[in-house]
């Protein structure tokens, strides 16, 4: 499909969303990601599907719990203070193998904070937000077709490895508008939804929807399964962009928006003789380790730039070769403090 | 020689797991016998609460989905969103339904979801281990109120059967007990009318059971049967306490009148 629309991130998302078949949304209104639910408020009732805002981010959560347990596509959006609230369902619905989609269009904290673009949700993301050790997938889009894309990619993930899956942005990607090309849900073969509840028909059996295992050992079972689920994520998920690394002397690393603002520094960089590349993390769970491994065989320096006081450069540290030296910069947020390509060139000369 | 009674066909044929003389099996039963009548078995789906009644996939012979505590209303808002065709009906205990979940029963029923919600109430924490819930009488004893609930302290129980009757999305509300056969008769009739409701597409239906907890009570199975009967149904009365067969919708208020030339903004908004 050649047609090129003008849309915003947000936009995008809701679009994906409706292309990769979700007719189901639940949320709640909080700044800077309400243009999702508003546009699918629009459209969903003319595709027969259901919009429901939710009393809280908590009920909305648990009605993509209810949707998806019945095996249909459904989907859920929120900023930061209200993906907290969500904590508890996403854990129920990692425990349960429940697919879903959750947007997360981040803003700043800890606790009301503000609503600047802000990547202080990686932790929270990546590590098991909610209780009781498990991982969902992360995907962390730079720009609107991305928006679109790991949307579409989100939802077949979460069916293909029954999963809760994140799509991590910030109001620069979710606000910015920029040229799409809405391409057409691809073709993936998705595993059969054989364990959805559907009302047990004579001569099935009965599916129940559970987390709860108190029977000797099974939880114990049932965690190894779900952690080997996410090794498998590791071995066959990770994703992520290697621009101008092949002779770099120095590699930027970030996600997201601010790898935007960073491209620009490294163009600049590279104008000015120096060879500097960027290693972009597009899944945050599974953490793309072997990349940062595979560079760091040639190039020592590792420079990671967040806007957070540094929590993805604990998985850099972790992950590169053990000679590489890893530095940081950080830009936590607060009103206007985007960074400039010249000041993220002024970090790349001060460690290049 | 002619069958007079029988296992309902919804409900499994396994021991009990719940303690002597708790009331959950014979509301079990009653639930199972109007899924029966019904013919509903094949397309219920069913969402368990946390709490005692954590196992219904255990007793009733249907699909379940279990919640997080507090949160059946929601997920079964969901359920039966996205599959409108299907039977859902909630069971839950009074610390789910009336404590931390209730943004999620005030709101589901508000929108008149078309689910039957089953609210057990024995005002206590049974599975927990018997402590204060919100159903908890003045005065009663709890492994956290172990002075007695206290009215200044800690509130007044709440009777949910009667709040929620006052939200316009609520079809039928009512709250029955099991504690004699004609109680038990009667809550057998209602729990069939609040499915009914659903059957018919016409809204979100309520049952409010009494039901003893001998062993948080510390008391034995007669006489925590005797309490049901005594102080519990004196405040918490039984009976419907919204039929929308019989329900009229109140008129809306009065449009306030208009006056011309009287367009006045909050002093604050004048200051600048």
């Amino acid at each position: 499909m050649s047609q090129r629309l003008f849309v915003k991130g947000n936009e995008a998302v809701a679009m994906a969303a409706i292309e990769a078949g979700c007719r189901y949304y639940f949320g709640y209104p909080i700044t800077p990601q309400s243009d999702i639910p508003e546009y699918l408020s629009r459209e969903l009732p003319k595709l027969n599907g259901e919009f429901i805002q939710a009393e809280s981010e908590v009920g909305a959560i648990n009605m993509l719990l209810g949707a998806s347990a019945t095996g249909v596509r459904a989907m859920t959006s929120s900023s930061s203070p209200g993906i907290s609230l969500k904590q508890e369902g996403i854990s129920y619905m990692a425990g349960s193998e429940l697919p879903g989609v959750i947007v997360n269009i981040s803003r700043s904290g800890p606790g009301l904070g503000g609503i600047d673009a802000s990547q202080a949700d990686y932790w929270q993301s990546v590590k098991g937000g909610g209780h009781g050790g498990y991982h969902i997938i992360v995907l962390a889009p730079a720009s609107v077709q991305e928006m679109y894309d790991l949307t579409m990619l989100a939802f077949d993930l979460a069916d293909i490895y029954r999963t809760p899956v994140m799509v991590l942005a910030d109001s620069v990607v979710g606000q910015m508008k920029e040229a799409l090309v809405p391409n057409p849900r691809p073709e993936t073969t998705l595993p059969e939804k054989d364990w959805v509840v559907r009302g047990r028909k004579e001569g099935t059996e009965q599916k129940i929807v559970k987390s709860l295992f108190l029977g000797d050992g099974e939880l114990e079972a049932h965690n190894w399964k779900l952690h080997g689920k996410y090794d498998v994520m590791r071995e066959k998920e990770c994703r992520q962009e290697l621009f101008m690394t092949e002779d770099a002397q120095l590699i930027v690393t970030a996600f997201g928006s601010v790898a935007r603002i960073a491209k620009t520094a490294i163009l600049t960089a590279r104008e000015a003789g120096m060879k500097v590349g960027l290693l972009r993390p597009i899944t945050l769970f599974p953490f793309p380790t072997q990349a940062y491994r595979d560079v760091t065989g040639q190039c020592k320096k590792i420079l990671d730039i967040e806007l957070n006081n540094g929590q993805m450069v604990e998985d850099v540290r972790l992950s590169v070769a053990r000679d590489a030296e890893v530095h940081f910069y950080g830009r936590p947020p607060g009103a206007g403090s985007l960074p400039v390509p010249e000041e993220l060139f002024e970090q790349i000369k001060k460690y290049y | 020689m002619q069958q007079v009674f029988q296992r309902p066909v919804s409900l499994k044929d396994v021991p009990t797991h719940f303690c002597p003389g708790c009331q959950h099996g014979t509301i079990h039963r009653l639930v199972a016998e109007a899924m029966d009548e019904f013919g509903v078995r094949e397309r219920t789906i069913g969402v368990a609460s946390v709490g005692c009644s954590v196992f219904l996939y255990g007793y009733f012979d249907v699909d379940v989905v279990e919640a997080p505590h507090g949160r059946a209303p929601a997920v079964a808002t969901g359920v039966k969103r996205a599959r409108p065709d299907s039977f859902v009906f909630t069971y839950q205990g009074d610390g789910d339904l009336a404590a931390i979940g209730t943004a999620e029963i005030i709101h589901a029923a508000n929108r008149g979801e078309d689910i039957t919600v089953i609210f057990v109430n024995n005002t206590t924490y049974g599975m927990t281990g018997g402590q204060m819930a919100p159903t908890t009488m003045v005065g009663q004893k709890t492994s956290t109120s172990p002075y007695g609930r206290d009215h200044a302290k800690d509130g007044s129980p709440i009777r949910m059967a009667e709040l929620l009757a006052q939200l316009g999305g609520v079809a039928f509300s009512a709250r029955v007990a099991v504690n004699t056969p004609k109680n038990l008769m009667d809550a057998r009739k209602q729990i069939k009318k609040a499915f009914r409701y659903q059957v018919e597409g016409k809204g979100f239906s309520f049952i409010e059971a009494l039901s003893t907890c001998p062993t948080a009570w510390g008391v034995t199975p007669i006489q925590a049967n005797e309490r049901i009967g005594g102080e519990m149904i004196d405040y918490f009365p039984l009976g419907q306490f919204k039929d929308t067969a019989q329900w009229k919708p109140q008129p809306p208020p009065p449009a306030p009148v208009e006056q011309p030339g009287a367009l006045s903004f909050p002093e604050f908004m004048n200051e600048i």
